[in-house]
C-alpha cells in the first residue's frame, strides 16, 4: 500500500451550533482517484473546502505527505500544490483558456505578461491530458462547451504541478459524451501521478473511475472501501446510512 | 478513447497559424461569433463621415476636422476615464463632476491662492485621486452599490463647486500652459516627430513581441500583417499630419479679391498628443500588464478572480481611483477649450461618456471592451454634434439622434452577445 499525500484525522468544524464534520478521516494517495460520496448535508463541501483553505478546519490533523500542516488560506493549500475544481468551475468567460489557466499567476517578462510563455505551458499541459476537444488555446471560455470548460478547469490545477486534485462534481452538468471524455481524463490525471479526490453523487461515474471510496454520512466517515471490494448497494447502503461498516481500507 | 503510446500528441493551436489568408478568415469568423469589438463604432464613423462631407461643403475641412477633435476631447477622456470601471460593471455617475471639481480646485488655487500652477495642477490630481479612493472604500470595502456612491457624489459635488466657485461665479483660464491644450497647436516639425515616434514605438514593441514569442517557442502570426498595421498606421497619420499642416484659416474670406490678413492657424492640436499618449499608456496597462488583466478578470466574473487569488476589493478600489484622476485630465482639457470654469462646468457630461463608451462597444456588464472603443464612440457621438450643427439643425435633433445611436449600439451588443453564448465553437 502506498504512503497517502495526504492524511486527515479527527478533523472537526461547527457552524455555531451544528456541528458538520464529526471527526473525519480521509486519505488519497498519488496516482489513485479517491471518491468522497455521501448525501446532501453530509459535509462534502465543508471537508473540502477545509482542504482548500477557505474554511479552517476547528479541530484535526492534516498531514501533507507525512508531514503536519495548517490549511488557513487558499495560497498556503495552492503552495503544497493542494488544487480544487469546483462545480461552478469559475472560469471568466470574456477571458481566453490560456488568460484562465494562469489567472492569478501570470508569467511575466520585463514587467510585461509574456504571452508566449503562457501560450506554449498551456498547450503542453492540455496536450499531456490528451485532450483532443479544444482547437485553440486562444478560445474565449465562453464559446466552450460544458465538457471543454470543464477540461480548462482541470487542466488549470495541473498547470503547476498540482500534488492533489479535488474535484467537486465534475460530471453533474454534463452529457453522456462529454462526461466519458471528463472521466477519461481523470483517469489520466490520476496516471500522471496526481492523487485525485472525487466528489460525486453518481455512482455510475465513481465505480467507472474510482480506486477507493470514502463515504460520508451526517459527518462522519462511515466507511473506506477499495472499488473492487465492494459494490453499487453496498455504497448506496452507507450513504443513506441503512448499513454500517467498522474498519477501514485494507 | 483510450490512449495509447502510439496516438500522435493531439494539436492544439493558438490562432496564430496559418497565412495572411486564414489571419483574415479566422478574425472575420470571430467577428461572425459575436467579437465585433469597436467594428460597428467604426463602421457608424465612416458613415457619418462620408455622409456629413456630401451634406455640408463646410464639414470635410481642415479647420473643421482639427475642431473636431479639440471637441471630442474632453468627452474621449472622460469615456476612457470610464471604462476602467464600467469593466468591472460598475458605473462612476460623479466622473463628470470630479471633473468640475477638480478643474474649479486648480482655478481657484491659481486666482486666488495666486499658486504655482504645476503645483495647483499637482493638487488638483490629488483631490481627483482622493475623490477616487473615496468612492472605492465605499463601494469595495463598505459594500455600497457604485451607482448609489456615485449618485451622491454627483448631487454633493455639485453644491461642492458652487461653494469653491461661488454663485453664478466664473473664473477665467489664465494659465498659459493650459489654455495651450486646446487653442495652440504644435510646430509643424514636431507633428512629424510624433508621428515617426509612435511609429518606431509601435514596430518595436510588435518585434519585441514576435521575439519573445519565438523565444518561447510558439507560432507568431505571419509577419506581412505586421507591415501592413504599421504601413496603415503610418500612411494614416501621415495624411492627418498632413491635413493638420494646412493653414486652416487661409481662405476665411476676401476683401476685394484679397484674401484678409489673418493669423496662420496650423499644425496638430496640442490635445492630440496629449489624448493619444494616455490612451496608448492605459491600453499598455490593460493589455499587457498583471493589473489590466486582472481588472478583465474581475469584471468577468469576480468569483472566480477571488478564487484564483486576486485581491478583488483591491482592484475595485484602483479602478475607481484611476477613473477619477483620469476625470481631472477630462476637467483640464474641457477648461482649456471653454477658457472658463464655472460653477456647473462637467455637470452634464458625465451620460455622454458613459454612452460614448456603449457606442464604441464597451460592455456595461463588465469584462468586454477597450480604451480604444470609448474613444471612437467618443468621436461617433462629437462628430453626430459638430456635422448636425454645420447643417443647422436645431440642437434637439442632435440630443434625439446621438440618442438612436446609443440604443443601436446597444442593440448590436445585445444581438452580439446573444449569438456569442448560442454558438459553440464550429
Amino acid at each position: 500500500m502506498d504512503v497517502p499525500v495526504i492524511e486527515l484525522s479527527g478533523v472537526e468544524k461547527r457552524f455555531g451550533p451544528v456541528e458538520v464534520l464529526k471527526g473525519v478521516n480521509l486519505r488519497a494517495y498519488p496516482g489513485k482517484v479517491t471518491a468522497l460520496v455521501g448525501d446532501n448535508g453530509a459535509g462534502k463541501s465543508t471537508l473540502v473546502k477545509g482542504l482548500a483553505g477557505v474554511q479552517p478546519y476547528d479541530a484535526g490533523e492534516v498531514r501533507f505527505a507525512g508531514e503536519i500542516v495548517h490549511l488557513h488560506t487558499p495560497r498556503e493549500a495552492s503552495a503544497l500544490g493542494i488544487e480544487v475544481v469546483y462545480q461552478d468551475l469559475a472560469l471568466c468567460e470574456n477571458l481566453d483558456i490560456v488568460q484562465n489557466m494562469f489567472l492569478g499567476r501570470e508569467e511575466t517578462s520585463g514587467g510585461t505578461l509574456d504571452e508566449g510563455v503562457m501560450e506554449r505551458q498551456a498547450s503542453e499541459t492540455l496536450q499531456s491530458l490528451s485532450v483532443r476537444t479544444v482547437k485553440s488555446v486562444r478560445q474565449k471560455v465562453s464559446s466552450l462547451s460544458g465538457g471543454q470548460r470543464q477540461t480548462v478547469a482541470i487542466a488549470r490545477s495541473v498547470l503547476k504541478k498540482a500534488k492533489v486534485v479535488i474535484l467537486d462534481e465534475p460530471t453533474a452538468a454534463l452529457g453522456v459524451a462529454q462526461t466519458e471524455q471528463v472521466l477519461n481524463l481523470v483517469r489520466r490525471l490520476a496516471d500522471s501521478g496526481v492523487a485525485v479526490i472525487i466528489i460525486s453523487h453518481n455512482l455510475v461515474d465513481v465505480f467507472a473511475v474510482a480506486d477507493y471510496i470514502s463515504v460520508l454520512y451526517l459527518g462522519q466517515m462511515v466507511a473506506e472501501l477499495a472499488t473492487k471490494d465492494t459494490n453499487n448497494d453496498d455504497v448506496v447502503g452507507y450513504i443513506t446510512g441503512s448499513k454500517t461498516y467498522e474498519g477501514s481500507v485494507a | 478513447m483510450s490512449t495509447t503510446a502510439s496516438t500522435p500528441p493531439p494539436v492544439i493551436g493558438s490562432g496564430h497559424e496559418g497565412g495572411v489568408r486564414d489571419q483574415i478568415v479566422n478574425y472575420f469568423r470571430t467577428v461572425r461569433q459575436g467579437e465585433m469589438g469597436a467594428l460597428p463604432a467604426i463602421g457608424g464613423f465612416v458613415v457619418l463621415l462620408v455622409l456629413f462631407s456630401f451634406l455640408s461643403s463646410n464639414f470635410f475641412t481642415p479647420l473643421n476636422l482639427a475642431n473636431l477633435l479639440t471637441q471630442t476631447a474632453t468627452l474621449m477622456m472622460l469615456a476612457m476615464a470610464l471604462v476602467f470601471v464600467i469593466l468591472l460593471g460598475e458605473i462612476d455617475l460623479s466622473a463628470g463632476v470630479t471633473s468640475g471639481v477638480t478643474a474649479s480646485v486648480f482655478v481657484v488655487l491659481v486666482h486666488n491662492v495666486q499658486m504655482n500652477w504645476i503645483l495647483a495642477l499637482l493638487i488638483a490630481f490629488a483631490v481627483g485621486l482622493a475623490i477616487g479612493t473615496f468612492i472605492g472604500f465605499f463601494v469595495a470595502r463598505v459594500g455600497i452599490p457604485s451607482f448609489v456612491v456615485t449618485l451622491g457624489l454627483f448631487l454633493g459635488f455639485q453644491g461642492l463647486q458652487l461653494l469653491i466657485i461661488g454663485t453664478g461665479g466664473a473664473y477665467r483660464i489664465e494659465t498659459p500652459e493650459i489654455s495651450a491644450i486646446m487653442n495652440k497647436n504644435l510646430p509643424i516639425l514636431w507633428g512629424w516627430i510624433f508621428l515617426a515616434v509612435a511609429i518606431a514605438v509601435d514596430l518595436g514593441i510588435s518585434l519585441w513581441d514576435r521575439a519573445r514569442r519565438k523565444r518561447a517557442g510558439v507560432i507568431n502570426r505571419p509577419i506581412t500583417l505586421m507591415w501592413i498595421r504599421v504601413g496603415v498606421l503610418a500612411v494614416g497619420g501621415a495624411l492627418f499630419v498632413a491635413l493638420m499642416s494646412v493653414d486652416r484659416a487661409a481662405g476665411r474670406g476676401t476683401l476685394n479679391g484679397v484674401p484678409i490678413a489673418h493669423d496662420v492657424i496650423e499644425g496638430v492640436p496640442i490635445v492630440v498628443p496629449i489624448a493619444l499618449v494616455l490612451l496608448w499608456a492605459g491600453t499598455f496597462i490593460l493589455d499587457r500588464t498583471r493589473y489590466g488583466r486582472h481588472l478583465y478578470a474581475v469584471g468577468g466574473n469576480g468569483e472566480a478572480a477571488r478564487r484564483a487569488g486576486i485581491k478583488v476589493a483591491a482592484i475595485r478600489m484602483s479602478a475607481f481611483m484611476v477613473c477619477s484622476t483620469l476625470a481631472v485630465v477630462a476637467g483640464l482639457f474641457d477648461a482649456s477649450r471653454i477658457g472658463v470654469v464655472t460653477a456647473s462646468s462637467g455637470s452634464q457630461i458625465v451620460l455622454s461618456g458613459v454612452a460614448a463608451a456603449v457606442v464604441g462597444g464597451v460592455s456595461l456588464f463588465g469584462g468586454r471592451g477597450r480604451l480604444i472603443h470609448a474613444a471612437i464612440g467618443a468621436l461617433v457621438i462629437a462628430v453626430i454634434a459638430n456635422g448636425l450643427g454645420l447643417l443647422g439643425l436645431p440642437a434637439g435633433v442632435n440630443f434625439l439622434v446621438t440618442g438612436g445611436v446609443l440604443i443601436l449600439a446597444a442593440t448590436v451588443d445585445a444581438i452580439s452577445r446573444k449569438r456569442s453564448g448560442g454558438t459553440l465553437v464550429r
